[in-house]
């Protein structure tokens, strides 16, 4: 059902965990849906050193998650808004259709994350 | 015993509600009707006459598993083909006599989707509600019956929560006000003594795939005298009531299955009980974990639960990395993407809904398959607290995170 990137990042899971004291929480998802996902995010010097994950949500969602913790770090916030829902499910090899909308929250999650970065000020980048 | 090939790796086969593996030796009666027995059952020269017989036999067997005539039982291409049949051919057979048709809210998508199908078409539909267990109340029945009722259909076990339903009081009911009364017995026949004189029903559904049957075979039990509209038009198979020329390979398997359930089912049911009580007690050890349907009153080889704080397809998906094959009602594991409505129907709010698991059981399975599971099962449910948001509520001291 799911590709071999997908299984592999569902069965090893990167970055699960909270930051403690994060510089930036994001939360995303509808559990009617099934999938709610939390990233934060530590960022120094205009870079995103550290994203953690905790998802409630299916293989999918948990691959996504555990995906775009890795594609985030190193970028800066403005780059890290730049990653689409459609980037995370290329650099997994794809998602079966239904999973598409449902368990794609990591971009929306990831987003939410920065934007709170930004409105704590801890640096304001425009 | 490992019926699933594969790797090497120990494989635990648990999910017999969505289907069984073939028994041999339903297998070999069936071979005979792949090959050189052949013939249409509706031709007059030997072959076809052969092939008529061998049918025949089948529906003697089949008839004989739940204590019924063999002229009351018509083979379908599945236990969904004989709901829908039995549905629309009943509420069409009777719209001179009324328009209303009452079913539960845990009845199979054949079922409900037939409902749907008979409101569009003018009849009026009441979708009983159940208790937490999922027990439909005859006297809910009694008191949503009007002078315009003509079909009641309850389903005889539920395969998602395993509870098996008061078909006989509910029959009562129906038999006292000449209602005409189905039953929806695909995860039962086979699986649990079915005797349709002492349930009292009219009509009945049943799949040869739920006791080790083929796949494509499925058969509607409709008492004498009661009249059914047909589903599929055409020739006179099945006493013109079902066209289409017979699945004679099947239908053949159909009977042999139904023979060895006969003559096999109290150690079937001992046999898959002893796994099925090993697994729930071992599950509800583990916290935060309850038992779906009934506890005593459920099918001998069904154990379903929900899981807090996580999702159903995760626990499945890390479940098949180790071998083990079950099933879950969460909105992900469905196409359409919506929690089960069976699990909302005994009250379970929608987060938690996500969390269903369900065991099914068979000849296949062993003591140490169970052992090996419940080793793995307390350790997967970890893992995925670990990743989950939730598991920090509960410090918070609330039970179980419902929102959504």
């Amino acid at each position: 059902m799911y590709s071999e990137k997908v299984n592999d990042h569902f069965m090893n899971p990167r970055n699960v965990g909270e930051i403690l004291g994060a510089d930036g929480i994001g939360i995303e998802g509808n559990l009617a849906c099934g999938d709610v996902m939390q990233i934060s995010i530590q960022v120094e010097n205009d870079k995103i050193v550290d994203a953690k994950f905790k998802t409630f949500g299916c293989g999918a969602a948990i691959a996504v998650s555990s995906m775009i913790t890795e594609m985030v770090k190193g970028k800066t916030p403005a780059d890290a808004l730049k990653i689409s829902k459609e980037d995370v499910v290329q650099e997994l090899g794809g998602l079966p259709p239904q999973k598409m909308h449902c368990s794609n929250l990591g971009a929306n999650a990831l987003r939410k994350a920065v934007e709170d970065y930004r409105k704590k000020g801890k640096v304001y980048i425009a | 015993m490992n019926i699933i090939p594969g790797d090497g790796m120990r494989k635990c086969y648990f999910d017999y509600v969505a289907t069984n593996p073939l028994h041999p030796e339903v297998l070999n009666t069936m071979m005979p009707y792949f090959k050189e027995e052949f013939g249409n059952p509706l031709s007059i020269y030997e072959p076809g006459q052969r092939a008529k017989k061998a049918i025949e036999e089948a529906r003697e067997q089949v008839a004989s598993m739940i204590n019924a005539r063999p002229s009351t039982i018509i083979f379908t291409s599945s236990g969904a083909e004989a709901n829908s049949f039995a549905l629309k051919g009943m509420a069409i057979a009777k719209q001179n006599q009324g328009n209303h048709v009452i079913v539960s809210r845990v009845e199979h998508h054949s079922i409900l989707s037939s409902a749907r199908f008979l409101e569009k078409s003018g009849f009026v539909v009441t979708y009983l509600p159940v208790d937490k267990y999922g027990f439909v109340d005859p006297e809910a029945v009694k008191d949503s019956i009007t002078k315009e009722t003509i079909v009641i259909s309850i389903i005889h076990a539920s395969s998602e929560i395993g509870t098996i339903e008061p078909i006989k009081e509910i029959a009562i009911v129906a038999q006292e006000r000449n209602i005409t009364m189905h039953t929806d017995a695909v995860a039962t026949t086979g699986n649990i003594p079915i005797d349709v004189k002492d349930l009292g029903v009219d009509l009945l559904s049943m799949a040869a795939h739920q006791f080790y049957g083929p796949k494509g075979a499925g058969a509607l039990y409709v008492k004498r005298g009661v009249r059914i509209v047909p589903l599929i038009c055409g020739g006179i198979q099945e006493g013109g009531r079902r066209a289409g020329t017979e699945n004679v390979p099947a239908i053949v398997g159909m009977g042999k299955a139904a023979e060895i359930a006969k003559s096999g089912m109290s150690r079937r049911i001992e046999h898959c009980k002893k796994l099925r009580d090993k697994i729930i007690e071992g599950v509800l050890k583990i916290p935060n974990v309850h038992l779906t349907g009934h506890h005593g009153n459920r099918l001998p080889h069904h154990a379903s639960f929900v899981v807090e704080f996580i999702e159903g397809e995760a626990m499945l998906l890390m479940l098949s990395m180790k071998g083990i094959y079950s099933a879950s009602g969460s909105a992900c594991t469905s196409k359409a993407l919506k929690s089960s409505p069976v699990l909302l129907s005994i009250g379970i709010p929608t987060a938690l809904a996500q969390g269903s698991i369900v065991f099914s059981l068979g000849m296949s399975n062993t003591e140490e398959e169970v052992d090996y599971f419940l080793e793995e099962f307390p350790r997967i449910i970890n893992r995925l607290r670990e990743m989950s948001p939730f598991m920090k509520k509960k410090e918070g001291g609330s039970k179980c995170y419902t929102g959504g």
